[in-house]
């Protein structure tokens, strides 16, 4: 892509000056008997880029799963904003309204049209009008570059088109927070980079964002920190750059030299 | 011929009476049906308990008992009206564990990341249910819910041989047994009748079936 070179890199302003935003202290996760989630405590300021790395199987869905409760967990508190997460229920509903998702899978919802993808939450949800709802969703497909498929099903565009449309619809409820859970690993390759591209313009505007990826040129263009997951702990944390030329843990090498040369 | 000919009358008005108890019983179905799903995949546990013990035990019954313990029972306990509603009211309780049945498979068809992605728009879970789910559900579950449908149509003719009266099938047991009618001619006539609600119904289905299909 045609990025310029790192002295415009967004770890220049340090974490320890954002306001904390999402706040995990001391989570922990079962799924019967397999602990997923071990003591898992992470802070994310407000306007900061948190890439979370890791084998397969050692929690990185799970963790963000968590953070707007589509999973539950056992012990441990999550803030979001300072308001900690209750249970099921309608106040659950508003605070999950705060915090955008979106799936590797896409999941738009098969029997609406793009457009009606993008208003269902902010006229169900925000209680916004048919008119300004209809507004702000051209307003966002434009700003990630789907143009002209408004009428169409989700099934009509392609998989690339499919995620840009999920990430308009959860910027549709204009959410303090972003999770993304390997948003590009079920694209075909041309696809990525129009994905990826969005997300940086996002990360650019100050979006607060969780990023599960591998995507190494994302995570050094884009992420403020790399939050590196093994066996359900987070086993190190650090800057793109120092994570990916000189990790600390054995682990965190171990894990690199394997998608370095695969 | 003559048994349907100078009955003419007769058998229409069973054929209306017939009519409305499987418009009332298909709508009654559907809305009972509808609910008892929900409860099935309802997130409150008691909820679901109740879902499924109500289709183990309706669906493992006969519907002529469950008559029986409506027309009879229920008037044991102090409750009282008439046969054509203790008859409806079986019906559709009957039938509602089937429409129940029906519409789980569809939603069970519906991926769990469609109701996920619902939830972490905000929507709260009748919400989910309602804009999400249960729409998509429908599409698949037309054409086992509409067997359901089908069935309980012919099934009003039990209820119509309870003694609901004046319904398709009574004219034709009055017919035949208190006048004398022959048997072949006048069932044939009951049976023209009840196909003149199955097959249109048959049909609507498949249109129904085919319209869903396009708007996707
Ligand atoms: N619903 C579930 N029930 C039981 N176990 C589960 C469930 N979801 C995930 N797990 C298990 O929990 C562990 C963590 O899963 P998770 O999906 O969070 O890993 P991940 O880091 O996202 O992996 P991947 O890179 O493959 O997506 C895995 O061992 C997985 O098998
Ligand atoms: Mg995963």
């Amino acid at each position: 892509m045609t990025d310029a070179p790192t002295d415009d890199n967004p770890t220049d302003s340090p974490p320890a000056t954002h306001r904390p935003l999402v706040v995990l202290d001391k989570v922990n996760k079962h799924f019967g008997d397999l602990h997923v989630l071990k003591d898992i405590d992470l802070t994310i300021g407000e306007g900061e880029v948190v890439v979370v790395i890791g084998p397969s199987g050692s929690g990185k869905s799970t963790l963000c799963r968590t953070i707007n409760r589509l999973e539950t967990f056992e012990t441990g508190t999550i803030e979001i904003d300072g308001v900690a997460l209750p249970d099921e229920g309608k106040e659950l509903a508003r605070l999950r309204a705060d915090v955008g998702m979106v799936f590797q899978s896409f999941n738009l919802f098969a029997h609406k049209t793009i457009r009606e993808n993008l208003t269902l939450g902010p006229i169900k949800v925000r209680g916004l009008g048919v008119d300004k709802a209809n507004e702000r969703a051209t307003q966002l497909l434009e700003r990630v570059g789907i143009t002209e498929q408004a009428d169409k099903y989700p099934a009509q565009l392609s998989g690339g088109q499919q995620q840009r449309v999920a990430i308009a619809r959860a910027l549709a409820m204009d959410p303090k927070v972003m999770l993304f859970d390997e948003p590009t690993s079920a694209l075909d390759p041309e696809m990525i980079n129009e994905v990826l591209d969005v997300m940086t313009g996002l990360a650019k505007d100050g979006m607060t964002m969780v990023v599960v990826t591998h995507e190494m040129g994302f995570a050094r263009r884009a992420a403020n920190r790399v939050v590196f997951m093994s066996g359900g702990q987070i086993v190190e944390e650090s800057t793109p750059q120092e994570f990916f030329t000189n990790p600390r843990s054995d682990r965190a090498k171990d894990f690199l030299s394997k998608i370095l040369t695969h | 011929m003559d048994a349907i000919t100078q009955n003419l009358d007769l058998f229409w008005n069973g054929f209306l009476r017939s009519l409305t108890i499987c418009l009332w019983g298909g709508v009654g179905s559907l809305v009972l049906g509808t609910f008892i799903a929900t409860c099935r995949v309802a997130p409150v546990a008691p909820l679901r308990t109740f879902g499924t013990a109500w289709v183990t035990v309706i669906r493992n019954c006969p519907l002529s008992v469950l008559l029986f313990m409506f027309a009879f029972g229920l008037p044991e306990i102090g409750i009282n009206a008439e046969y054509y509603y203790f008859g409806l009211a079986a019906l559709i309780i009957y039938t509602s564990a089937f429409v129940c049945e029906g519409l789980r498979a569809g939603i069970n068809s519906v991926s769990a990341g469609q109701a996920e992605a619902a939830r972490a728009i905000g929507l709260t879970f009748t919400q989910t249910l309602t804009q999400i789910v249960l729409p998509q559900a429908f599409r698949t579950s037309i054409p086992p819910v509409g067997s359901v449908i089908i069935a309980m149509f012919k099934n009003s003719a039990v209820v119509g041989a309870f003694g609901v009266g004046l319904d398709l099938y009574s004219v034709g047991e009055s017919l035949t047994s208190a006048q004398g009618f022959a048997a072949l001619p006048v069932l044939t006539g009951v049976a023209i009748g009840y196909l003149m609600i199955t097959l249109p119904a048959g049909v609507g289905l498949g249109v129904l079936e085919r319209k869903v299909a396009i708007a996707r």
